[in-house]
């Protein structure tokens, strides 16, 4: 029986039924970072605590991937099933600005601006066929 | 003291497949000695770097032992600029009267492979085909677009004027111009950039004798006076490559933090700048650069380059040279190659490619991973 594995642990609260980011906040300044670290990159404080991310936000910019990356891209694609992938930056309110893989892939549907949401699922299966678990975003409804 | 650079030398750009970097930089270390009319045992210092063609300092072995300190520098796209600082300021000290700084690279074909756990990053971000720098300057251009109403048909010809001005330059990669509407159709490898709009990792080598300016007459009827060289690395809040995560009120960047101190340092202003060259890893590199370093504001670059003010014979000639898109990015080279071309321009001899009217002032910017930016103003 093939098990769901986060990619990386800390990145988003799981297993979950509705899973948020997990960033880093400072206590003197307020600023929040994405992922989690032990100090806080705008006055260096180690004053800082753990919170969950909005699952929403406005797309702050984007493009898209047009080649199969190099090592250490790891998926379940050869260069024959690979297909174009978006990235942009979700502005989540009161946050931090998150780097993101989109499930949109076309210029045609993105656009600065608009409105995202989060989405944990399976990225790719691993040797023994177990399912890793990525985070993305997508045009919200 | 002030400090004038009194030797110039190049290896060309592009692929010498019978020739290793280091061999590139001896080669274009000897141009410079002799351009400037000295011997490498006259050298008291040498500062110098390579990102993938082995350590700089291995170039006594082809010069010759003569014990002189030799520093070697690593500091990614800004390596050379680096370098030219130290030298600059070993200089200004006092300590020393002339020495070299050199820089040369030998990559291989591709783009650059990232490692996250260098960066400090997860596994998982490079996993999930995050660590890539084109993705970068995409986001980058794209969102400046969106803010400034910069077109794709600039981008393009960004691009067009490089390759034009790149087959002009013997020493350049790319000397056959290319069809704007070739480069706009060529293979989108992250939207809104083309293939065509992208440099390339290459190899190159060059190097320059630099002296105290009160003696540079010996050595040189036409020396080049550094007015200032300045370096920055980015503060929090700038938009950066390689960032899971930024901040949501943006800052100004290294590129205007460095620019504004150079400015400062040579008590000159952007309009008094004759010819430039900005960093162009990609097209849209070289229009952010021409607002963050001062030259313009933000958006006038459409109309600017829609004009052609850019080009050669332009108000503000950039990247006369062909610039990384025609020249491809040899790391440990490519901002000494700025500062090579702005040194032959205001000497009058960039032949084909001169800027006309004697420019008298001269820029220089690098920009490199992860935010940092090396900018020098030149005088004649
Ligand atoms: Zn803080």
């Amino acid at each position: 029986m093939s098990k769901k594995i986060p990619i990386a642990e800390g990145l988003f609260t799981w297993p979950s039924d509705n899973p948020a980011l997990l960033g880093s906040r400072c206590q003197e300044c307020g600023i929040a970072e994405f992922p989690r670290k032990l100090s806080c990159p705008a006055c260096g404080s180690e004053n800082v605590v753990s919170e969950e991310l909005p699952r929403r936000g406005k797309l702050w910019t984007w493009t898209i991937q047009g080649f199969m990356p190099k090592k250490p891209y790891l998926s379940d694609e050869t260069p024959e099933t690979f297909r174009p992938f978006g990235v942009g930056y979700v502005e989540l309110p009161g946050a931090v600005c998150v780097e993101s893989r989109l499930l949109e892939n076309t210029a045609e549907d993105l656009k600065i601006g608009m409105e995202m949401e989060l989405v944990v699922g399976t990225y790719r299966h691993d040797e023994e066929g177990n399912e890793i678990v990525g985070f993305a975003f997508k045009a919200a409804n | 003291m002030d400090v004038a650079i009194v030797g110039i030398g190049i290896h060309p750009f592009g692929r010498t497949p019978g020739r290793s970097g280091l061999q590139q930089g001896a080669y274009a270390a000897r141009q410079a000695l002799k351009d400037a009319g000295v011997e490498w045992k006259d050298m008291q210092f040498g500062f110098g770097g390579s990102a993938s063609a082995g350590s700089a300092d291995a170039l006594v072995n082809e010069l010759g032992l003569t014990g002189l300190p030799f520093i070697n520098v690593a500091n990614g796209c800004a390596t050379g600029g680096s370098s030219l600082i130290s030298a600059y300021n070993a200089i200004k000290s006092g300590e020393y009267d002339i020495g070299m700084v050199v820089g040369f690279d030998k990559h291989e074909r591709g783009a650059f492979n990232a490692d996250p756990k260098q960066m400090g990053i997860g596994e998982w971000y490079g996993e999930k085909g995050l660590m890539i720098t084109t993705q970068f300057f995409a986001m980058k251009i794209q969102r400046y677009m969106d803010m400034y109403g910069i077109s794709r048909d600039t981008l393009a010809k960004v691009a067009q004027k490089a390759f034009m001005n790149g087959s002009m330059n013997p020493n350049a990669w790319r000397r056959d111009e290319i069809p704007l509407d070739e480069i706009a159709n060529s293979f989108m490898v992250s939207d809104p950039l083309t293939k065509y709009m992208f440099c390339a990792p290459g190899e190159g080598g060059i190097a320059l004798v630099v002296c105290r300016a009160d003696k540079a007459k010996q050595y040189t009827d036409k020396p080049i006076y550094l007015k200032a060289a300045a370096f920055r690395s980015r503060r929090f809040g700038s938009f950066e490559v390689f960032a899971p995560s930024q901040a949501l009120q943006q800052v100004d960047g290294p590129t205007v933090d460095a620019a504004s101190a150079a400015f400062e340092m040579a008590g000159v202003g952007p309009k008094d700048i004759d010819v430039m060259q900005l960093q162009d890893t990609e097209s849209g590199a070289e229009v952010m650069h021409m607002a963050e370093n001062g030259f313009c504001e933000h958006g006038e670059q459409e109309a600017l380059i829609q004009a052609g003010e850019t080009r050669i014979g332009g108000k503000m000639p950039v990247n006369t040279d062909g610039g990384c898109l025609a020249s491809g990015e040899p790391i440990g080279a490519t901002g000494l190659r700025q500062v090579y071309e702005t040194c032959l321009q205001l000497r009058g001899n960039a032949e084909a490619r001169q800027v006309p009217n004697d420019p008298r002032l001269g820029y220089t910017h690098v920009y490199g991973a992860p935010g940092i930016s090396a900018v020098t103003i030149l005088q004649r």
